[in-house]
C-alpha cells in the first residue's frame, strides 16, 4: 500500500470503541434471545409448528403478512381468525380455491387444520392493525397487548 | 487472481438484470394476476427477484473487494485457492437456488425463501471471505483506513446475521411464536446493515480514489460516522417491528437509537452541498456522477427511515408500500449506484476506451434510471398512502380484494416505471458487462 498521506493518530481508540461495541452487543444478544418474549405467551403446540411449515414450504410470505411484515399482494393474515366475518372457515375455503393471484393448493383436509391452528396461535398473540394502541405526545406508540 | 475477482463482478451484473427482469414479470402479476400463474405464480416469482437482486448486491460487493485488494491496495492475496473455492461455492449456491424455487422446495422465509440446508455452503462461502481477507489485509495493512474497517465488519456481521436468521430452525425458537419472529427480523435489519457496511465501504474507497485524497477515509470524523453506523447495525433493527409485541425494552431502545442517525442526516446534507460545488474534472468522472446521484438517495431514504422510525408515523405507515419504497430506494437508489460506481472505477482503471466510447450510453442510462426510480417511489408513496387510509381512516373498510382493484391506475404507473429502471440499468451495465468486465477476465 501506498504511504500513508494523514495517518489516523487513534488506533488504540478504534479498537477500544469497537471491542466496547461488541461486548454491548454480545450483552444485547442474550437479552434478546432469552427474554425478547414476555414471558405470559405460551409455545406452540406441534400442530401449530406443522402448519407454520406449510405456511413457509408454500412461501404464503411472498404475498401475506403477519404484523404487517411480508409481501403486499395479499392480505395480512394477523387476526384473520379472530375478526368478524372471517375465521376458520374463512381461511380454509381460501386454501385450495385459486382465486385471482393466489396458486390453487392441494391442501388435505389435515393440513388445512394444521395452517388454521397455526393462524389462530398467532392470532392470540396480538393485533395488526392495533387500532387500540396509545399515541403519547413523545411521539412513542403503546400498543394494546393481549398479554399482561 | 483478479481474472476471478471479475468473474464475481460479471455475474453479479447479470443478477442485476435478470433481478431487474424478475421485478417487472412481478409487477405484471400485480395488475394481471393470471399472468404466468400456472408456471411461476408470485409466491415463487417474488423469491426468484428478491433473491437475485440480492446476489448482485453481494457478489459485486465482494468482487470489488477482492479486487481492489490485489489492484489498488497492491496487497498479495492470502489464498487464491480459497477465493476459487468462494467463487465455486457462489456459483453452486445460486444454482441450487434457482432449482429450489422453480421446484417449490422453499424454506419460505422472507427474504430466504430458499431450501434451508442451502444456507450451509453460503455460510462456507462467507468464511472463507473472511479468512481470506483477514488474512490478507491484517498482515499487510498498517493503520486501517476506514473502509477497511467496514468491509471487515460487513463480513463479519453478514456471517453471524446470516446464521442467526436461520435460528428458526432451533425449536428454542421456533416454539416461541413472537421470539422467533423477532429474532427473524432483527436478523433482516441487521443483515441489511451488514451489506450496507461493503457496500458504504466500497463508496468511501472509491470517493477517496476518484478525489486522490485519502483524508475522507481517513481522521476523526470517518471513524465516528463508522461508529454510528455499526451502533444502528446491533441496535436499530426492531424499528422495523415496533407493532410486534416484544418485550417493551427492546422497541424503546431501537427508537433511541434510530434517533441518532439524524445526527449522520445533517451531516451527509452539508457535504452534498460540497459535493455538488466540486470542480469540472471531478464532475466529468463518471464513478463520481453516480456517487453524487447516492448521496442524493441517501438523503430522501435516511429523511424517510429517520420518519418510519418514529413510532407514531411508524404506526400508520407500517404494512403499507412506504416500507417497500424505502427498501426500493436504498436497494437501488443506494446499494446500486455505488456499486456500478464501482464497477464503472474498475473499468475505467483497466480499459478506459471503453467507458470513453460508451460515455453517452452510460449517461442516458443514468437518467433514466434515476427519472425512473423516482416516478417508481412516488407511485409506492401514493400506494402505501391509499393503504394506510384504508387500514386507518375508512369507516366501514371495503374488502382487501377491492381497495386492491382501487390501485391499479397507481400500478400501472408502478410497473412502466419499472420497465423504466430495467432499461436504465440495461443501458449502464449492459455495455459495461460485455465490453468492459468480460473481456478483462480474459486478460
Amino acid at each position: 500500500m501506498s504511504p500513508n498521506p494523514n495517518p489516523n493518530p487513534n488506533i488504540k481508540g478504534n479498537r477500544l470503541v469497537i471491542t466496547l461495541l461488541v461486548c454491548m452487543f454480545i450483552i444485547y444478544n442474550i437479552f434478546v434471545y432469552i427474554g425478547a418474549q414476555p414471558k405470559e405467551m405460551p409455545i406452540m403446540s406441534e400442530k401449530a409448528i406443522k402448519g407454520q411449515q406449510l405456511y413457509q414450504d408454500h412461501n404464503c410470505t411472498a404475498c401475506h403478512q403477519l404484523y404487517g411484515l411480508g409481501g403486499y399482494l395479499g392480505p395480512d393474515l394477523t387476526n384473520v381468525i379472530s375478526a368478524t366475518g372471517k375465521g376458520e372457515m374463512y381461511v380454509k375455503s381460501f386454501l385450495n380455491s385459486g382465486v385471482k393471484s393466489m396458486p390453487k393448493f392441494n391442501f388435505t383436509e389435515e393440513e388445512k387444520e394444521a395452517i388454521v391452528e397455526y393462524l389462530s396461535e398467532v392470532d392470540k398473540t396480538g393485533y395488526f392493525p392495533n387500532y387500540e394502541a396509545e399515541k403519547k405526545p413523545n411521539g412513542w406508540v403503546k400498543i394494546k397487548t393481549k398479554h399482561k | 487472481m483478479k481474472r476471478i475477482s471479475l468473474l464475481f463482478i460479471a455475474m453479479a451484473l447479470l443478477a442485476l438484470l435478470t433481478g431487474a427482469m424478475f421485478g417487472v414479470l412481478a409487477g405484471i402479476q400485480y395488475i394481471f394476476p393470471e399472468f404466468l400463474k400456472e408456471t411461476m405464480a408470485f409466491n415463487k416469482m417474488r423469491p426468484f427477484h428478491v433473491s437475485t437482486v440480492v446476489g448482485w448486491i453481494i457478489l459485486c460487493a465482494t468482487g470489488g473487494i477482492y479486487y481492489y485488494l490485489q489492484e489498488e491496495l497492491n496487497t498479495t492475496l492470502y489464498s487464491s485457492r480459497l477465493l476459487k473455492m468462494h467463487f465455486i461455492v457462489f456459483v453452486v449456491c445460486a444454482i441450487a437456488v434457482y432449482i429450489s424455487f422453480a421446484t417449490g422446495k422453499m424454506g419460505g422465509r422472507e427474504y430466504m425463501e430458499y431450501f434451508p440446508l442451502i444456507t450451509l455452503p453460503i455460510l462456507i462461502g462467507w468464511i472463507l471471505f473472511g479468512i481470506n481477507y483477514f488474512k490478507t489485509t491484517l498482515k499487510q495493512i498498517q493503520n486501517w483506513p476506514v473502509y477497511l474497517w467496514m468491509w471487515g465488519t460487513g463480513i463479519v456481521f453478514m456471517t453471524y446475521h446470516f446464521t442467526e436468521a436461520h435460528f428458526w430452525l432451533i425449536p428454542y425458537f421456533r416454539e416461541n411464536f413472537i421470539k422467533d419472529f423477532a429474532v427473524q427480523w432483527k436478523s433482516y435489519g441487521s443483515f441489511v446493515g451488514s451489506w450496507n457496511m461493503l457496500v458504504y465501504g466500497t463508496s468511501v474507497f472509491l470517493m477517496a480514489k476518484v478525489k486522490g485524497n485519502e483524508s475522507v477515509a481517513r481522521g476523526k470524523k470517518a471513524f465516528f460516522f463508522y461508529f454510528l453506523g455499526l451502533f444502528n447495525l446491533m441496535l436499530g433493527w426492531a424499528h422495523h417491528s415496533y407493532i410486534v409485541p416484544t418485550v417493551p425494552w427492546i422497541r424503546y431502545l431501537a427508537y433511541g437509537v434510530s434517533m441518532t442517525e439524524w445526527i449522520i442526516f445533517f451531516s451527509i446534507l452539508r457535504d452534498w452541498k460540497k459535493m455538488l460545488s466540486a470542480d469540472e474534472k471531478l464532475k466529468n468522472n463518471l464513478s463520481y456522477q453516480f456517487l453524487v446521484s447516492t448521496e442524493f438517495w441517501v438523503c430522501i431514504n435516511l429523511f424517510i427511515a429517520l420518519l418510519i422510525s418514529i413510532p407514531y408515523i411508524n404506526y400508520y405507515t407500517h404494512g403499507t408500500h412506504i416500507t417497500v419504497l424505502h427498501s426500493m430506494g436504498t436497494t437501488i437508489g443506494i446499494n446500486t449506484s455505488i456499486l456500478l460506481a464501482s464497477v464503472i472505477f474498475i473499468v475505467n482503471r483497466a480499459m478506459p476506451q471503453v467507458t470513453e466510447q460508451f460515455k453517452k450510453q452510460i449517461l442516458s442510462g443514468f437518467w433514466i434510471l434515476n427519472i425512473s426510480l423516482f416516478v417508481f417511489l412516488c407511485s409506492l408513496l401514493w400506494s402505501g398512502i391509499k393503504r394506510s387510509i384504508w387500514m386507518y381512516f375508512s369507516e366501514n373498510p371495503v374488502p382487501f380484494g377491492s381497495m386492491q382493484e382501487d390501485l391499479q391506475s397507481v400500478m400501472y404507473v408502478f410497473l412502466l416505471s419499472g420497465l423504466g429502471i430495467l432499461t436504465g440499468l440495461l443501458f449502464v451495465a449492459f455495455p459495461l458487462l460485455k465490453r468492459g468486465i468480460l473481456p478483462l477476465t480474459k486478460k
